[in-house]
Formats: structure tokens, C-alpha cells, sequence
């Protein structure tokens, strides 16, 4: 069985890469998920907005005070050695890429346009294989209008395209008005892959505190369906590559993800639920499942349900919106 | 070679040559020396090695007399071994520094000299500390700058190695100690060149050592030690040659020559002064002017006091001189003089026997004093004291600096004559605490002694209260060397930083004509004229000044740097001082923020760098107008204020201090309690608004409020019949609540700090918008006339409170006047709401032993102090003694009063017959433990002392002011975990042991706050803290457990942030325990790095976590047969890392060793872990 893939250039060993998320947080969780069988990490993010809040933090706290009392002109020893930068981030990067064979593929969020030049140069120079932006920003001035958000993120592609070598990802969120558009427009800037679709932020209300409260649940199977959609969409569509992102429990999710036409299938909270030692259970599932129905390999499953290859493309557009929508009807009528 | 230059101050220069010539420091901070150690100890931890290529050992001891011992300890075994100091650390020093000596052992002690307690504390600089160490020995050599520092340090330890006299290297506190000044540094080969390996060789060699073996430190008898104590002799002898050739070798190795005394002036100088330390640089500069007039004068710069050189000294003395000042900067009471002119006097006496005098008469000679605590000493003074030389008959034991219009010692001078030279450039800056003003300023020192050839001075004067504070920076730039020791008297350019500066001080006296005055203010050029006051206007038409402005809070905001204006500022100062041209100087402030915020991440770069790029555009020179148009200045204090208030502290508050003469002072350092409710500080610019309508009456607010600035009342609907309309008051709520009763919350919006813990407590959640609370943050200005109406009509609301108010209901207590009120500690303070409700609920009858730190500077610095009074003239009686002695004090307390009680009750008893047998049986029998309890007792006391009044007996006569201990009293010892933990920690063990009824009040930071951060034994482990730069490596010490162990102490942990009741709970049960109790109190501080309005959910954090878990361990339930210790919060529900990592103490190692940080936190974990099952364990207990 010939499980594999290729994805923004980088060759893999089969499409189950470990998504960006707390499962590579340190060296040994990035081995251990080497151990496990992945194809390629993502690491987490660097938040660049997190960094100016810790160095805000940071200076606004070792200053307060001083220099207005003679007895405490200062709190803390003086330091030099301290930083904000995301030093440990990039050591990381540098030990992962150095002690594991696999790719590592740096993720990065920024909030300004120094912000994604400067890390992504940074990540590039740790020994990162692949970067991918995660460009985690939620479009809340109403003068904006959808052209201008779309222009920003070309803009950040093109800034990061041109300050690195390494091939660059986007991972987007599902709420773009024209998707099919806007994904080729991404992929005429030079992006090297799509990750379809990060999972935004949506915060929750504390009813009883009556505060808006963070909330971040891990995913489940049937958040692949957007995903699913626009990969198959796409699939053959764009230059680029596709990573399928969100909703894999079991192998069956990959292969759905691959038949769309993903390159690979990332996988976060189906290994956080299960510890990351599932992860072989993914990939020897989905071999077994190909062999059951005499796949070859991954590339002939790639693409094969996706828009351009299944016989009625209107499937996929408005007369699948109406199909689900009678079935939801008739599950309604006849409940399990 | 080229010479390396730095710009730093006397206590980093010393540090510079003491660090690398030291094998081992034991150190303890105290200000002003503590950066002496905290730079050791920083450099220790960098790896920064000594002369011999090793990390010197740096350790933090319980007390400053820890300190000298292990030093002691170390030198007895053959280590090069050091350590810094001032003040009552040198005083608990003198016992191992007379072994040390006596022993004949090479050490040199650092010391930033200071003010001794006496009738009051002071921080600041003058002799006394190290002339109350004359007599151990040690020899005593003095620097007089910052250069100097750096050069007698390492001239000390050359010296003491070849002298085997022990020295100490003292130079003023914070005159020279804190003096930022540019001086050439000694490089590691000349420091390398003048020590002598052979003399550490021979030093190590007599070490104590069981290869050769011997016995050192025996007890010896009369036949011996008589003799024994003459062997040192020949080495004292030897030693002030020994300084002298050591000077002339760093003369050939460094080029700078020193003497013992040098003399500058006329060669033929009638009149001499001589003294030791900053002042001599006044008096070089004074005397170079005078000798241009033609005067003939000159100076004697004492370098070694001791061993005190007659010979070298007339060798020093012209020969022409007819008359000598020698100026102490010290005090010995009843002493025929201070030690400088008892030597000197010694001196000529012993020349004129001998017929050494250079002279061939023998001078006259006067001595006087100046300059006690960092007091200013002038040119003016310098002259003053030789104008008094030429008189017929000068007066001797004179004071020069003050007015003692009570024993008329002070010479006159004459404060005109000022003789800053022209070619220096001296600017001032008023700025606050909290805007950044003296870190830019420190930076443009750097800038300007770096970048040019210019020599730099920079000094900076501060606030005596923690929040709020003013700075005042002063800064010198010039061709030549500046020896000015003193503070600006003629500026050439003054900043004021802050708009309402101009009000409150005169900020304009000391501008020179001509001077450039720049502004920061919300009014533009064209506004800004009428908007100052008429004081300032007339200033700068007078002095034809030129006036600029700036908004700088606004361009701050603008670039996302809140309020620190200090780039702003310094901007502008480049922009129109003309020190530097304009590019130039831009360019190195940009480099300046670069290297100081670089390592804090590229966005607070980029802000500075945006905030220089804008300043200039919103830089504008005023026209000055042709009229005073601005208002007067108002009074300092209000027309009610009593006399003395009026008299003197006024004028301390107005900056006049310095004017007051010795009959407006207290002659014994008593003070009058309740003093800050006058100074209407102002410091916000945002108070607490009360929504009433929505608002439960809980009184968290004002239970928590850190400034007792949330004051409530209950009454009548009638008895606010003539309240401003603005007064808010609310139905007040409860069970059996009369139905016109209201409830009445007051914000005193002109004491509030804006700290908003008050906001972060409160319970109530608005309905209609989230976040909003029933009290609420807003901006201060739109509310401020008409919350002083209200304050000023609150006041007089007279709401009495029954006796039956539950002590431990926070709903309850709020209606209790606050004893402690409007102190000047931190925003946000984490100890001051445990006083506050101490003075609550037993400040009428309650006497405070209040350990030195931070406590006692917001409880007890001059001018305001905050513990106060009732409507009745009852409060918290207040003393502070020292640091180390505080529980022993606080117990000497409980002797009087225990005495003091028995006696009056025996003194009743007797007098039974006249009193009537009921009377006095009541008064003897009557229960005194509830407050109801109380205001009875009070109430047949007073009857009592009615008729006490009346009888003619002895008895009477005794009993009648002795009759207030029937009410029984509340003693209380407060202090800090560096107190309690570490320099107080034997004392409290005893007083515990003793069983006697005290109460003791921890306020733990886990740090010493008061002395900026320090490690105490109460550090947690993997804390950041100053002695700690690489996280605490050791468990933080279980205070409370210890005591437990006693048994019969009553002992509680209490957390108010986390359980508010608990606490009060705790409170009440240790004042009613009768015996031992000690609370210890978390208390959130700015030096855990937190913003302070979080404090409280820091404290609930600490609990939920398992830190700092909450108990009540009462002896009094043993004795019912229950288990004492009851443990108050339950078992741990978040992990340590979720409280820790909101903190900057922690934070900070995860930034520098993130390795380190997680191995200590991990530790750390365990320590939460253990504390926890051992306190869980005691629970379970079953009796």
C-alpha cells in the first residue's frame, strides 16, 4: 500500500500530520508523536498578540513603583536576561527539527505586518520545513468592507512569501462571502497550501456571572462538513495544496477528507481525547479501510468525490443544500 | 590604555571595586546600601567572577548582626569576605566588629552612612552610624564622591590586607550612595595590581584549619587580657603609613593621588575648615570661589579618621592658620564635642605639648554640626562658618543648615549667595513616582555622559509617601568635574512633569533668569497663560523666562504608552535645552529606548520610538502674557486643621520643612495622631461611584478599601433633612430595620488612590450592563465639587453604633469609624486592610509595636501620618522602635500594662471603702470581651475617675491615671515577613513562648517590600525576588506551624481576598484569646508584580491553589475538648502554576530559564502539596 502524500512540496509518509495545538508543546510530546507514527507536526502558534501583552505585562509590572520611593527605587533584580521574544518558541522548533525525521511545520499568528515578516523569517531560521499562517482575526469594523479584509490577508501572504523560502500555508476561516473566489486569489499570491478551516474563537456567556467567558471545546466529526465541502470544491481548483482541519475521530473522517481531495488530514482533539498514541491507530485504519476496498494508495484516493470528479457537480451547490434539507425533514418525521 | 568611563552611582562604584576583590559577601539590605549587595549578588548569579577567577559566594543573612557574623565566620577561615551596610545594620554589626578587629583580621565593611533612630528614623545620610563603630577598631576611611567610592574601596582592601586592620569605607547615604556621576572605572588589571597575592596567601595561611590546628577567641582573665588587648598596638600604629603608601601605589598604578588629609586653599590661609565626606566637595568648590574674592582660606579633606594621624595631620595644617572649623556631620549628646573635633582638638593639643603645631600659636578652634539626615550643606553655609571665623569670638558647638532659635547654636547664613558656575547646564524636573521621570532622566545623564565630553551629576529627591508620589530630579552637565554635593539652587531649566504641580509646590523658586520653563499640560499655548497661577506667571515675567508646553498625556496615549510621559518629556528636554543638537540627541534617546526596552519586545520600542517622532510636532513655545491673570494659591490645609497641624506639619507639606526652626519641633519625637485626614492629596484622576438603587449594603467596598476612603453611616431619613442634594444614601435594608432608615456610602474622592479593589469585591452585578458593578470606577473631575460637599456634610452626621454589631460581619463592622485612614502606602495595598480593620474594631483601646518596614514608613513618615482618632479623642496609641526588636517592645507593652492593671486594681480595691464596696466589686468583676462588654466598662471607669477627682488619698491620686487600664487593652505587634520570618524571628518566638496576651500581626508579602524586594525566609520557592535573581531555591518557612507547635498560641492564617469573614473571624478570636496569638496575613504587594487591582482575586487564587491555605488554631477549644486547629479552606481545586503565573515574581524566571522555572514550579507544586496534607492532618485530629 503506497500511503504517500505530498503536501506544499514536502514528501510524506501518509496524509496524518498533527495539527497545531498543545500536542506539541514541548520536545518530548513532539517526540512522542513522532513515536506515534505522524507524518508531520504543526507546532502551535506563536501568538504575536500574546507576546506584546506579556511584554506590556512585563514592563508595566516591573515598573510600577519605582523610582518614587528612596527605600524601593526597584522590585526586582535588575535583569538582562530576561526576554519576550519567543526564544523558547524557536529553540523548540530548532531541537524538534534537529532530533526528529519527520518535517516540522511552524504556525504562526501575527498581528502586524513586522509582526509576520519577523517570526516567520525567525521560524524559518530555527529549521522549520513549512510555515502556516493562522490568521486568527475576527473582521469587527463595520467600515471595513469584505474587499478590504480580503486584501489583508494577500497582503500578509505576499510580506511572508517574499521574506521566506520555506513553503507557506494558510489556514482560513470558513467566513468568506465568495470562498471559491477568495481561495484563488490566495492561491495566485503564491500560497503553498490551504488548511480549510481553523476553529475560530467563539466566546460563551457565564449566564451567572454575566461575563463573556473564553470557551474552546475539542472538535467532533461533524465539523467536517464544511471542510469537506470547499476541499472537494477546490480540489483541483487551486495550485496549492489542501489540509483538511477539524473533526477527525476515526479513520473514516480521513478517508472522506482525502476522497474530497485533501493532501493531508490534521488531526488535534481526537488525539488530545485519546492521548496521541491513536494517532497509529488512525493511519493503520485508514491502510486497512484502503485495502479493504482496494486502494492502491493515497493518490488514488485523493480527489475522487470531489467536485470535479463526481458525476453531478451540482451536488454540490444549491440542490445539496435542498437534498440535506430533506433529509433532515424526514429524519424529523421518522425519529430514530 | 584607554580609560572606560560609566556613569553610575557611589554605591555601584563601591560594589565595582569591592566585588572582584571579595571571595565571600554576607549581606542584609538596608537602605541606602542595599544595591551595594543586590549588584553583588546580581553579578554572582551572572557568573561574573573576582580577581582569582571564581563566582564569589553571596548570601542573604537573617540580620545585619548575621551579616558580621558569618562574615566573622568566613575571614576566621581564610576567605576574603566583605559586606555592605548602614545605619542600625552597623550598629548590629559592633559586637563581631570588635572580634574582628581584636583578632586582627583583614575585611573592609562598606558603608553608606546614615541617620540613626533617635527620636525619629531617617533614611537618610550623615555619620552617625559609623562614628558610633569608633571605638571597635576598625580602621575608617571616608570617600567624599562617587569617583572616590570607587578608589577608597579598593584602597581600603589593599590596605586592611597589608595593615591587618580591619576598615570600613564609609561615604554619605544617598548625597553620594545614590549619586549618579561620571567617573573613570577601574579596570580589572589595576584592581589586579594592588592586591598582593602573597598578603591573601598570608591571610589564608593564619585561617582556622584542623591540619594546624589552634584556638582563637579564648576567655581570658584579668592577669592577660589587659596585655593582650595592648599586642595590637604597633599595627594601628603602622597603619595610616600603610594607607599612605597604598595611596601613592594606586597614584603610580591609576593616576589618581589621594592623602590622608588634604589640604586645598591658600598656602596662606588664616581660616581652615575641616571635615569628611560629600561636604568636603562644598567646601572645595566654596573655597575656590572665596579665594578669587581674595579671602584667605582653605580646607582639610579627612580621608582615614581612624587610625586618627597627628602626625599627618599638622603636617596638612598651613602653617599661617589662626583659626579652625571642624564640621561633625553627626550628633553625640553631651559629649565635650563630636568625634572630628575631639581628634582634631587631641591633635593640636599634642603638637602644641610636643612642639609640632606648624603653627606658633596654637588656633582657635570652634566645632559644629551640619548635614544630619542628607540635611542640605551649601556654599552658603561653607562661607557662613568662615565669616564666623573671622569673628573675635566665633561661637563654638555651633550648627550650620538650621535655625535653633532654643539654644541658639546655628550660625546665619545667607541663602542668596549661590555660585553655581555658568557653564553648567542645571535643569530640574518635577515629576511623579509613576510617570518614569527619573529613569529618563538617568538615561539622559547616560546620554550626555556618554555621548559628549561633558561631566554628568544627577540626584534625585523623593517622596515620603509610597502612592502618588513627587520627584524631584537634579541634574548637572558641565566642562568640568562637578563637585556640587548639594541640590540645584539656580536652574537654567526646570520640567514640570504634572499640571497640578504647579499648585501644590513652587516649583518656579529656584529658576535662574533666563531659565526655560517647560510645562506638561492639557492646555495649548494659547490657553495655558491664564490657566497657572499667578505665583508661577509673575515668576516667569520676573525672571523673563521662556515658557513651552506640551501635552504629553496625550501623545503617551496616542501611542499606546498610557501614562508613562517620561520619553515624552525628555524629548522636549532635548528639543529646547540645546544640551546636544537636536538630531544628535534624538538619535541617542532611540538609542537609549532600544537598550532599555529591547529585551521587553519590539512593540515597546516601537511605541518610545513613535512617542520621540511625534513629541516635537506637539512641542509649543507659550507667549507670555503682560498680566497676572492666574488664581492665588490656595492654603495648604483647611482653617480647621488644629495649630500644630497649621504651625508645622503644614509647612512640612508645603516643602518648607527646612524652614522650621528647633522650637517648632517636638522636643522628644512626639507627634499628634490622625494627621493625613488634613492632606487632601488628590492623587486619582478616577474615584468609585455607589450606585445605591442596586446596591446590597454587604460593605465589602468598604472592608477592602486599602485607604479607608469608603466610609459608611446609617440614620435617620430626618437627620439628612439638610444634606447637599448630591449626598446618596439608599432604604437601608435588614430585619427589623425602622422604616426611615438609611444607609449612607461616601467616597472621600480626594483621599482615593483609584486603586478600584473596592470595584473588584463588589457582589452585585448591574442587570442591565455587564461588567458594571454597584460601585463603579469613573472619572474623578465631574464628581469632585460636588463628593467634597458630600464628604464635608458626612462628616458631621452623627450615627451611633450599637454595641451589639457583630464584630465578624463585614456588614456589620463597615459602620465602624476606620482608625487608620488615607495612609500614603501603595494603590491598592495589600497589608493596610488588615489595620484598618484592627483600628476598627479595637483602636479605642488598642496600643501599636509597629516593626520598621513598610508599615511603618505609610503608618508613621512624617508629614501625615494615618492612624488617628474617634469623636471622642480615642485611637491607636503608635510607636515604632526598631526592626529587629519589635515583638520585644510590643511585649515590654504588656509588662507595663500587665503591671499597670494589677496595681490599679490593687489601688481599687483599697480604696473600696470610700467608693462604696459595689462599685469597685463591678468594676473588678465585670466581663470585658464584648464591645457591648466594653463600652459598659468604659462607662463606670469614667464614673470612677469623676470620683477619684474628688477624694483626697494617695491612692486616688495613683489610682486616677491608671484608672483607664480597667478597660482592658488591646496590644498589638505589627510588622512584615522580614520582620517576623527572619531579623525579628527570635524575639517572637520568645514573646510566643512567654504566654503572655499579645496579638500579633503578620503582614506577609513574602518579601521585604520596604527595602524593594528583597528575599526573606517567607519567599515561596521559584520566586524571583532581589538576593534571589535565580528563583528561590528553598521552601518558604512555615511561620505558622512553628507557632502551633507552642501549644498555647492562638495562631490563624488568614487570606481576606479569599474568605473575608475568616478573616474576621480570626481577628476577633486572637484580640479575645488570652494568651499569645499571631495572625499572618497574605498581602498581595506591587513586588509580586501584579496589576494591584487584581490583588484580592490574587489572594483567593493563593488559597484555591493550596498556597497559603486558611486556618484558625484556638487553644481556648482544647480546652473544651475539640481539636484547636481547624483547618478553613478546602482542599486545593486549581494547581500552583494558575495563581503563580499571574505574577511577575514567577513569570520572570519562566523568561530567563524557562528549564529552571519549570523545575522550581514543579518543586514548588510539592511544597502546596506537603503544606497542604500536614494541615490536613492536624484537622483530622480529633481533639
Amino acid at each position: 500500500m503506497d500511503m504517500r502524500t505530498t503536501y506544499m512540496g514536502l514528501k510524506l509518509k501518509h496524509p496524518v500530520v498533527v495539527a497545531a495545538s498543545p500536542l506539541t508543546g514541548n520536545i518530548d510530546k513532539i517526540k512522542r508523536a513522532e513515536d506515534a507514527g505522524a507524518a508531520a507536526i504543526v507546532m502551535f502558534s506563536i501568538f504575536e498578540e500574546q507576546l506584546r501583552q506579556e511584554a506590556a505585562m512585563l514592563e508595566s509590572a516591573l515598573t510600577a513603583g519605582t523610582d518614587s520611593f528612596a527605600e524601593s527605587l526597584s522590585y526586582f533584580p535588575r535583569s538582562d536576561d530576561f526576554s519576550v521574544k519567543p526564544e523558547a518558541y524557536l529553540k523548540l522548533i530548532e531541537r524538534a527539527s534537529t532530533e526528529c525525521d519527520i518535517p516540522v511545520i511552524g504556525s504562526l499568528n501575527g498581528i502586524t505586518n513586522e509582526g509576520w515578516i519577523n517570526y516567520a523569517q525567525s521560524i524559518e531560521q530555527a529549521g522549520a520545513k513549512g510555515l502556516e499562517l493562522n490568521i486568527y482575526w475576527i473582521a469587527t469594523d463595520s467600515h471595513m468592507s469584505a474587499a478590504d479584509v480580503e486584501q489583508r490577508y494577500l497582503d500578509i501572504i505576499r510580506a511572508v512569501k517574499s521574506a521566506v523560502k520555506i513553503p507557506v500555508a494558510l489556514k482560513l476561516s470558513p467566513f468568506f462571502s465568495s470562498m471559491a473566489n477568495f481561495a484563488r486569489r490566495v492561491d495566485e499570491a503564491g500560497i503553498d497550501a490551504l488548511v480549510l478551516f481553523n476553529r475560530f474563537y467563539q466566546p460563551d456567556f457565564d449566564i451567572e456571572e454575566r461575563e463573556v467567558a473564553p470557551h474552546l471545546s475539542l472538535s467532533s466529526a461533524g465539523e467536517i462538513r464544511l471542510p469537506l465541502l470547499w476541499i472537494a470544491l477546490l480540489y483541483g481548483r487551486v495550485r496549492c495544496s489542501l489540509a483538511a482541519s477539524r473533526g477527525v475521530q476515526s479513520a473514516a473522517e480521513i478517508v472522506k477528507y482525502l476522497m474530497a481531495g485533501a493532501d493531508i488530514v490534521t488531526s488535534a482533539s481526537a488525539l488530545l481525547h485519546h492521548g496521541v498514541g491513536y494517532l497509529s491507530t488512525l493511519v493503520n485504519d485508514l491502510e486497512f479501510w484502503m485495502r479493504e476496498h482496494e486502494y492502491d494508495s493515497v493518490e488514488q484516493l485523493k480527489g475522487c468525490m470531489s467536485q470535479k470528479h463526481v458525476e453531478d457537480p451540482t451536488a454540490f451547490e444549491r440542490a445539496n443544500y435542498i437534498k440535506t434539507l430533506g433529509s433532515y425533514i424526514a429524519q424529523m418525521r421518522n425519529p430514530r | 590604555m584607554k580609560t572606560k568611563i560609566a556613569i553610575i552611582d557611589g554605591n555601584e562604584a563601591t560594589t565595582h571595586a569591592a566585588y572582584p576583590t571579595a571571595e565571600v559577601c554576607a549581606i542584609y539590605p538596608i537602605t541606602p546600601s542595599s544595591n551595594m549587595g543586590e549588584l553583588a549578588d546580581q553579578w554572582a548569579s551572572e557568573g561574573r567572577k573576582n580577581l582569582w577567577g571564581t563566582v564569589p559566594l553571596v548570601a542573604e543573612m537573617q540580620s545585619e548582626g548575621g551579616a558580621a557574623g558569618a562574615v566573622h565566620g568566613a575571614l576566621q577561615t581564610g576567605a576574603l569576605a566583605t559586606t555592605f551596610t548602614a545605619s542600625q545594620g552597623l550598629l548590629l554589626m559592633i559586637p563581631n566588629m570588635y572580634k574582628i578587629a581584636g583578632e586582627l583580621t583583614p575585611a573592609v565593611f562598606h558603608v553608606s552612612a546614615r541617620a540613626l533612630a533617635a527620636q525619629g528614623l531617617s533614611i537618610f545620610g550623615d555619620h552617625q552610624d559609623v562614628m558610633a563603630t569608633r571605638g571597635t577598631g576598625f580602621a575608617m576611611l571616608c570617600a567624599c564622591s562617587v569617583q572616590e567610592c570607587m578608589d577608597m574601596a579598593l584602597i581600603a582592601q589593599a590596605a586592611t590586607l597589608k595593615a591587618r586592620v580591619p576598615f570600613i569605607h564609609f561615604f554619605d547615604g544617598f548625597r553620594t550612595s545614590h549619586e549618579v556621576n561620571k567617573v573613570t572605572l577601574l579596570s580589572r588589571d589595576e584592581i589586579r595590581a594592588m592586591i598582593d597575592d602573597d598578603l591573601v596567601l598570608a591571610h589564608r595561611q593564619r585561617a582556622l584549619n584542623p591540619e594546624r590546628p589552634v584556638i582563637r577567641g579564648t576567655a581570658q582573665n584579668p592577669d592577660v587580657y589587659f596585655q593582650s588587648r595592648e599586642t595590637v598596638n604597633a599595627f594601628y600604629q603602622a597603619t595610616p603609613r600603610i594607607v599612605e603608601d597604598t595611596m601613592a601605589q594606586f597614584a603610580r598604578i591609576v593616576g589618581r593621588q589621594y592623602g590622608l588629609f588634604e589640604y586645598f586653599g591658600a598656602p596662606d590661609a588664616d581660616r581652615v575648615m575641616i571635615l569628611m565626606g560629600s561636604g568636603a566637595e562644598t567646601a572645595h568648590e566654596t573655597v575656590e570661589h572665596l579665594l578669587k574674592t581674595g579671602e584667605k582660606v582653605g580646607y582639610i579633606r579627612v580621608r582615614l579618621f581612624r587610625p586618627f594621624s597627628v602626625h599627618h595631620f599638622l603636617a596638612a595644617l598651613p602653617a599661617t592658620t589662626r583659626s579652625l572649623a571642624i564640621l561633625d556631620r553627626t550628633k553625640e549628646p553631651g559629649s565635650a564635642g563630636e568625634p572630628l573635633y575631639q581628634d582634631v582638638i587631641t591633635a593640636l593639643v599634642e603638637g602644641a605639648s610636643n612642639h609640632t603645631l606648624p603653627m606658633n600659636a596654637m588656633p582657635r578652634v570652634i566645632g559644629g554640626r551640619y548635614g544630619l539626615s542628607s540635611k542640605e550643606f551649601t556654599p552658603a553655609m561653607v562661607k557662613a562658618v568662615f565669616d564666623e571665623l573671622k569673628k573675635e569670638e566665633p561661637k563654638n558647638h555651633f550648627t550650620i543648615g538650621i535655625d535653633d532659635d532654643v539654644t541658639k547654636t546655628s550660625l546665619p547664613f545667607d541663602p542668596h549667595f549661590i555660585i553655581e558656575p555658568d557653564q553648567v547646564v542645571r535643569a530640574m524636573f518635577y515629576g511623579l513616582g509613576a510617570d518614569g521621570t527619573v529613569g529618563a532622566n538617568k538615561n539622559s545623564i547616560k546620554i550626555i555622559g556618554e555621548e559628549t565630553d561633558f561631566y554628568t551629576q544627577g540626584y534625585f529627591v523623593y517622596d515620603s509617601k509610597k502612592s502618588g508620589s513627587q520627584t524631584v530630579s537634579h541634574l548637572r552637565f558641565g566642562p568640568n568635574p562637578i563637585r556640587s554635593a548639594y541640590l540645584i539652587q539656580s536652574a537654567n531649566f526646570i520640567g514640570c512633569h504634572q499640571f497640578n504641580f504647579l499648585e501644590k509646590t513652587d516649583i518656579l523658586k529656584n529658576a535662574a533668569p533666563g531659565c526655560v520653563f517647560l510645562l506638561n499640560s492639557p492646555f495649548g499655548a494659547d490657553e495655558v497663560w491664564n490657566r497657572i497661577p499667578a505665583r508661577a506667571q509673575k515668576q516667569i515675567l520676573d525672571k523673563k523666562m521662556k515658557f513651552f508646553v506640551i501635552d504629553a498625556y496625550r501623545v503617551a496615549r496616542e501611542n499606546g504608552m498610557g501614562t508613562r510621559i517620561n520619553t515624552v518629556m525628555q524629548t522636549c528636554f532635548f528639543a529646547i535645552s540645546g544640551v546636544l543638537p537636536r538630531d544628535e540627541a534624538i538619535a541617542q534617546i532611540k538609542k537609549a529606548i532600544e537598550k532599555t526596552y529591547g529585551r521587553k519586545g519590539e512593540d515597546v520600542v516601537r511605541k518610545n520610538f513613535e512617542a520621540v517622532d511625534q513629541t516635537l510636532a506637539h512641542l509649543h513655545e507659550v507667549a507670555i502674557g503682560g498680566s497676572l491673570t492666574g488664581a492665588p494659591i490656595p492654603p495648604v490645609l483647611s482653617p480647621k486643621a488644629p495649630d500644630f497641624l497649621q504651625k508645622v506639619t503644614a509647612r512640612m507639606m508645603a516643602g518648607l520643612g527646612d524652614e522650621l526652626p528647633v522650637s517648632a519641633m517636638p522636643v522628644d519625637g512626639t507627634y499628634p495622631s490622625g494627621t493625613a485626614k488634613w492632606e487632601k492629596r488628590n492623587i486619582s484622576q478616577e474615584i468609585p461611584v455607589w450606585l445605591p438603587d442596586i446596591c446590597t449594603q454587604c460593605g465589602m467596598c468598604a472592608l477592602v478599601c486599602p485607604h479607608s476612603v469608603i466610609r459608611v453611616k446609617n440614620c435617620s431619613e430626618s437627620a439628612l433633612a439638610d444634606a447637599p442634594e448630591s449626598l446618596k444614601s439608599a432604604p437601608l435594608r435588614g430585619k427589623d430595620v425602622p422604616p426611615d432608615a438609611r444607609y449612607v456610602l461616601q467616597v472621600f474622592a480626594e483621599d482615593c488612590t483609584g486603586c478600584s479593589l473596592c470595584v473588584s469585591v463588589c457582589p452585585v452585578k448591574h442587570k442591565e450592563v455587564s461588567g458594571r458593578r454597584a460601585i463603579n470606577m469613573e472619572d474623578k473631575a465631574p464628581h469632585l465639587e460636588a463628593e467634597i460637599a458630600n464628604v464635608n456634610y458626612f462628616e458631621t452626621l452623627s450615627a451611633a453604633v450599637p454595641g451589639a454589631v457583630d464584630l465578624t460581619m463585614a456588614k456589620d463592622l463597615q459602620y465602624l469609624d476606620p482608625l487608620f485612614e488615607f495612609s500614603g502606602a501603595c494603590a491598592g495595598c495589600g497589608e493596610t486592610p488588615y489595620l484598618k480593620i484592627v483600628s476598627q474594631m479595637f483602636g479605642e483601646r488598642m496600643l501599636v509595636a509597629n516593626a520598621t518596614g513598610c508599615s511603618s514608613i505609610y503608618g508613621g513618615n512624617l508629614p501625615t501620618t494615618p492612624w488617628t482618632h474617634n469623636a471622642d479623642g480615642r485611637g491607636p496609641a503608635w510607636s515604632n522602635s526598631l526592626f529587629e526588636d519589635n515583638a520585644e517592645f510590643g511585649f515590654g507593652y504588656r509588662l507595663t500594662l500587665d503591671k499597670h492593671t494589677e496595681f490599679a486594681r490593687e489601688l481599687l480595691a483599697n480604696l473600696g471603702g470610700v467608693l462604696g464596696d459595689a462599685m469597685v466589686r463591678e468594676i473588678l468583676d465585670a466581663p470585658q470581651r464584648s464591645r457591648a462588654d466594653l463600652i459598659a466598662q468604659r462607662a463606670r471607669v469614667e464614673a470612677l475617675k469623676n470620683q477619684l477627682r474628688a477624694i483626697d488619698r494617695p491612692e486616688a491620686k495613683h489610682l486616677l491615671p491608671l484608672a483607664d487600664h480597667l478597660v482592658r487593652r488591646s496590644i498589638w505587634i505589627i510588622g512584615g515577613d522580614g520582620w517576623a520570618y527572619d531579623i525579628g524571628y527570635g524575639g517572637l518566638d520568645h514573646v510566643l513562648a512567654s504566654g503572655r496576651d499579645v496579638n500579633v500581626l503578620v503582614l506577609d508579602t513574602e518579601v521585604y517590600s520596604n527595602t524593594g524586594g528583597q528575599m526573606s525566609k517567607s519567599t515561596p520557592r521559584g520566586a524571583v525576588a532581589k538576593f534571589a535573581a535565580s528563583g528561590k531555591q528553598t521552601a518558604k518557612k512555615d511561620l505558622g506551624l512553628l507557632a502551633v507547635a507552642y501549644g498555647n498560641v492562638y495562631v490563624a492564617r488568614v487570606a481576606m481576598g479569599a474568605n473575608p469573614r475568616q478573616t474576621l473571624r480570626a481577628i476577633a478570636e486572637a484580640e479575645a484569646y488570652d494568651g499569645p496569638s499571631l495572625i499572618i496575613a497574605y498581602s498581595h504587594c506591587i513586588a509580586h508584580g501584579i496589576d494591584m487591582a487584581l490583588g484580592f482575586k490574587q489572594q483567593k487564587l493563593a488559597v484555591d491553589c493550596g498556597h497559603w491555605p486558611l486556618y484558625r488554631h484556638n487553644p481556648a477549644l482544647a480546652g473544651q475538648g475539640q481539636n484547636p486547629f481547624q483547618l478553613d479552606s478546602k482542599p486545593p481545586t486549581t494547581s500552583l502554576r494558575d495563581y503563580a503565573y499571574n505574577e511577575v515574581r514567577y513569570r520572570m524566571l519562566s523568561h530567563s530559564a524557562p528549564e529552571e522555572a519549570a523545575r522550581l514550579l514543579e518543586l514548588a507544586q510539592e511544597d502546596v502539596n506537603k503544606r497542604w496534607r500536614a494541615h490536613a492532618d492536624l484537622a483530622a485530629r480529633t481533639s
